[in-house]
């Protein structure tokens, strides 16, 4: 039952973290179809901004200062980041996905270039604040403090999601542009403006995502990419542009991957999550949660 | 006989004209190289046609038929271990050992069963091509049958790719881990002994008259019948539907042929090179297949394959010379083909070639008449008049 539990606890964690990663990504998917190989850049940008504000900016006993203003920096970072490139690229190439999906890994190879030549190929190593260290074991599960903390960060934003999608104007303009663009469009919703505001939503996410991977070990250029397969799996399993299939969708992939892990191995769980993927996408092509079918080619 | 020569010669100058140009791509390819290259040079051009494969089959299932494969790197090495398993058979044999070098070192004393079939040629030479033509078949349909298509079958195909790669990297002593399969020491390659310059260059004539085979089948593949169903589904693949054709059943095929190539490039890239590793067959090296064609031009086949020459001679030279440089110019590449020009090289030459056509026709005033189908049409229209 212990191992029951604690296998669940590690499944928990590690859908948050996906969940965290692929938010961003059921927004700029879902809402212009865009898909935006950088994404997994934009985390590791957050990543770093808790490292320069760590190393460069402040002191090395302000951890928990620079940890605290590093949340919203790093909001900042990816979403000016994903401005940038959709200001630059992404409206150029607007209707065609699979060339967005291309030009986007461009820019992430760049990108991780880019972190390459500033910060060095190595991975480097973040501090956490001291009142994370730790952690509380219930019913002889061990769950440490980061974990719950990321976990906790997942469900405040949430609910900042949630309160912005269903009481904000801009928020239920961006649920127009979901469901039907041209009606959004023809009724006065300025897309193109709703796009921009969404990419920069979107890729401070993945900077808030990244600020969250720092607490679970080292980070280097090449983080994107361990996370932006298993996010955009996330997106495709829960659906277009939908958080509840997103979060269903995480909750489902993290518990799949701690399992199959346990009975197996690390390698074969990975390729067992893939091909349960295949077998779901057998019977619910659309993914968990479906609001509008896609259109006819 | 004209009416069978116009049988024969349907388009005229266009099969002349590709006659022309097959034939001075083949001598270049199997004469003049060998004569002008030193060894190492032609043994690059070797590798270079192995890689030219695989954009030969990307050419077909993304170029012609609309799937954009990111993964080939699991077809590459699928049909590169199977070779590399052989190969490696062969070296513990020559050297009286039960198992390969590497498998010793993990541990593993008795020869596991996925490799006992290896140990027979033919075996390992029908794997290379039909192992990845299977899976491929078996992936697609379930993908396909779903009408999974676009981006989402692109993501599909990455994270095939990326699991292939952790379960080689996982099992180190079935696959060789991360250093994958390599030091073949006595091994050879259908009695080509690695080690022999001579038999390096054989090789190499080997490798250049299986590509020129691949492309004429790729070719005829697009210009059959079946080829203008893949064109259409790659277009409106739900009218196909409506008009009674399966697109499932066309994207399978180009997409097991696409492997199919995939799988011989990497059987024959093991022998040329001489090893086979996870790290040339995950995410990024099966997209950077993709920005070859991309660059050569996804539309036609033979420019699909000199953008695999042309990327990979610029890879090896710049990132010798500049090594952070190249991850710069490869993602620079990605993002100026693309959105700049989506119809690569080949689209460039289209341009060039309209340009030279419409000052031909205005020179040379009714020779304008023969040159018809580049003419502009207000051109055509005068000359009517």
């Amino acid at each position: 039952m212990e191992v029951f539990l604690s296998q669940l606890f590690i499944g928990l964690s590690v859908a948050s973290v996906l969940l965290l990663v692929a938010l961003g990504l059921t927004f700029t998917f879902g809402q212009m179809n865009v898909i935006n190989m950088a994404h997994g850049e934009f985390v590791m940008a957050g990543a770093y901004t808790v490292y320069v504000l760590q190393t460069s900016v402040f002191s090395a006993s302000m951890v928990t200062l620079a940890f605290g203003l590093a949340l919203p920096l790093a909001f900042l970072v990816g979403g000016l980041l994903g401005l940038l490139l959709e200001f630059t690229l992404i409206r150029r190439l607007h209707g065609r996905p699979l060339d967005t999906l291309l030009v986007t890994w461009g820019v992430s190879l760049i990108l991780q270039q880019v972190a390459r030549d500033i910060f060095g190929a190595p991975n480097v190593q973040v501090k956490a604040p001291a009142f994370l260290d730790g952690g509380i074991t219930l019913a002889g599960v061990s769950m440490p403090y980061t974990r719950l903390f990321i976990i906790g960060l997942v469900i405040v934003a949430l609910v900042a999601i949630w309160l912005y999608l269903s009481k904000l104007p801009a928020g239920r303009r961006m649920r127009a542009v979901v469901q039907n663009r041209d009606l959004a469009s023809a009724s006065g919703v300025r897309t193109p403006r709703v796009d921009r505001l969404t990419f920069f939503i979107g890729s401070g996410l993945a900077g808030v995502a990244g600020v969250a991977i720092t607490l679970l070990g080292s980070i280097g250029p090449t983080l994107g990419t361990n996370y932006i397969i298993d996010a955009f799996l996330v997106v495709i399993v829960g659906g277009l542009g939908q958080l509840r299939g997103a979060i269903a969708a995480a909750i489902a992939l993290g518990v799949a991957n701690s399992f199959l892990e346990y009975w197996s191995d690390a390698s074969l769980a990975k390729a067992a999550v893939f091909a349960l993927i295949v077998v779901f996408l057998q019977f619910r092509p659309q993914g968990l949660v479906v609001t509008r079918r896609r259109g006819l080619a | 006989m004209s009416a069978v020569a116009a049988r024969i010669f349907p388009a005229g100058s266009g099969r002349a004209a590709f006659l022309v140009r097959f034939t001075l791509a083949a001598a270049t390819l199997l004469l003049v190289a060998p004569a002008l290259l030193s060894d190492f040079r032609l043994n690059l051009l070797a590798r270079y046609l192995c890689l030219a494969i695989i954009a030969l089959g990307i050419g077909l299932a993304w170029g012609q038929g609309g799937m954009l494969v990111l993964g080939q790197g699991l077809f590459f090495g699928l049909g590169g271990y199977a070779m590399g398993m052989h190969m490696k058979l062969q070296d513990a044999d020559a050297q009286g050992l039960e198992v390969p070098d590497f498998m010793s070192w993990s541990g593993v004393e008795s020869l596991p069963a996925l490799w006992k079939p290896f140990e027979s040629t033919a075996f390992a030479v029908a794997a290379c091509v039909l192992v990845p033509m299977l899976v491929a078949g078996l992936l697609g349909t379930l993908i396909f049958r779903q009408r999974v298509r676009g981006a989402y079958f692109a993501i599909l195909s990455q994270a095939m790719a990326a699991a292939f790669v952790i379960v080689l990297v996982g099992q180190q002593g079935l696959t060789g881990g991360t250093n994958g399969l390599t030091n073949f020491q006595t091994s050879t390659f259908f009695g080509l002994r690695l080690s022999d310059p001579a038999d390096k260059r054989t090789l190499y004539v080997v490798v250049a008259v299986l590509f020129l085979a691949i492309f004429l089948l790729g070719r005829q593949l697009v210009r059959s019948r079946y080829g203008k169903v893949l064109i259409a589904c790659r277009d409106a693949e739900d009218r196909v539907r409506f008009l009674g054709y399966d697109p499932t059943r066309v994207k399978v095929l180009a997409y097991a042929a696409a492997a199919g190539m995939a799988g011989l490039a990497g059987a024959l890239y093991v022998p040329v090179v001489g090893i086979m590793s996870p790290a040339m067959l995950g995410i990024v090296p099966s997209i950077e297949m993709v920005i070859w064609v991309a660059l050569g031009g996804r539309t036609a086949l033979a420019w699909a394959a000199a953008g695999a020459i042309i990327v990979s001679w610029a890879r090896t030279d710049l990132s010798e010379r500049f090594p952070s440089g190249w991850l710069y110019a490869q993602g620079a590449l990605f993002i100026i083909v693309i959105a700049f020009a989506p119809k690569g090289l080949a689209g460039l030459s289209e341009a060039l070639q309209e340009r030279a056509r419409a000052l031909w026709s205005r020179r040379g005033g009714s020779g304008g008449a023969r040159h018809d189908e580049a003419a502009a049409p207000a051109e055509k229209v005068e000359v009517a008049a």
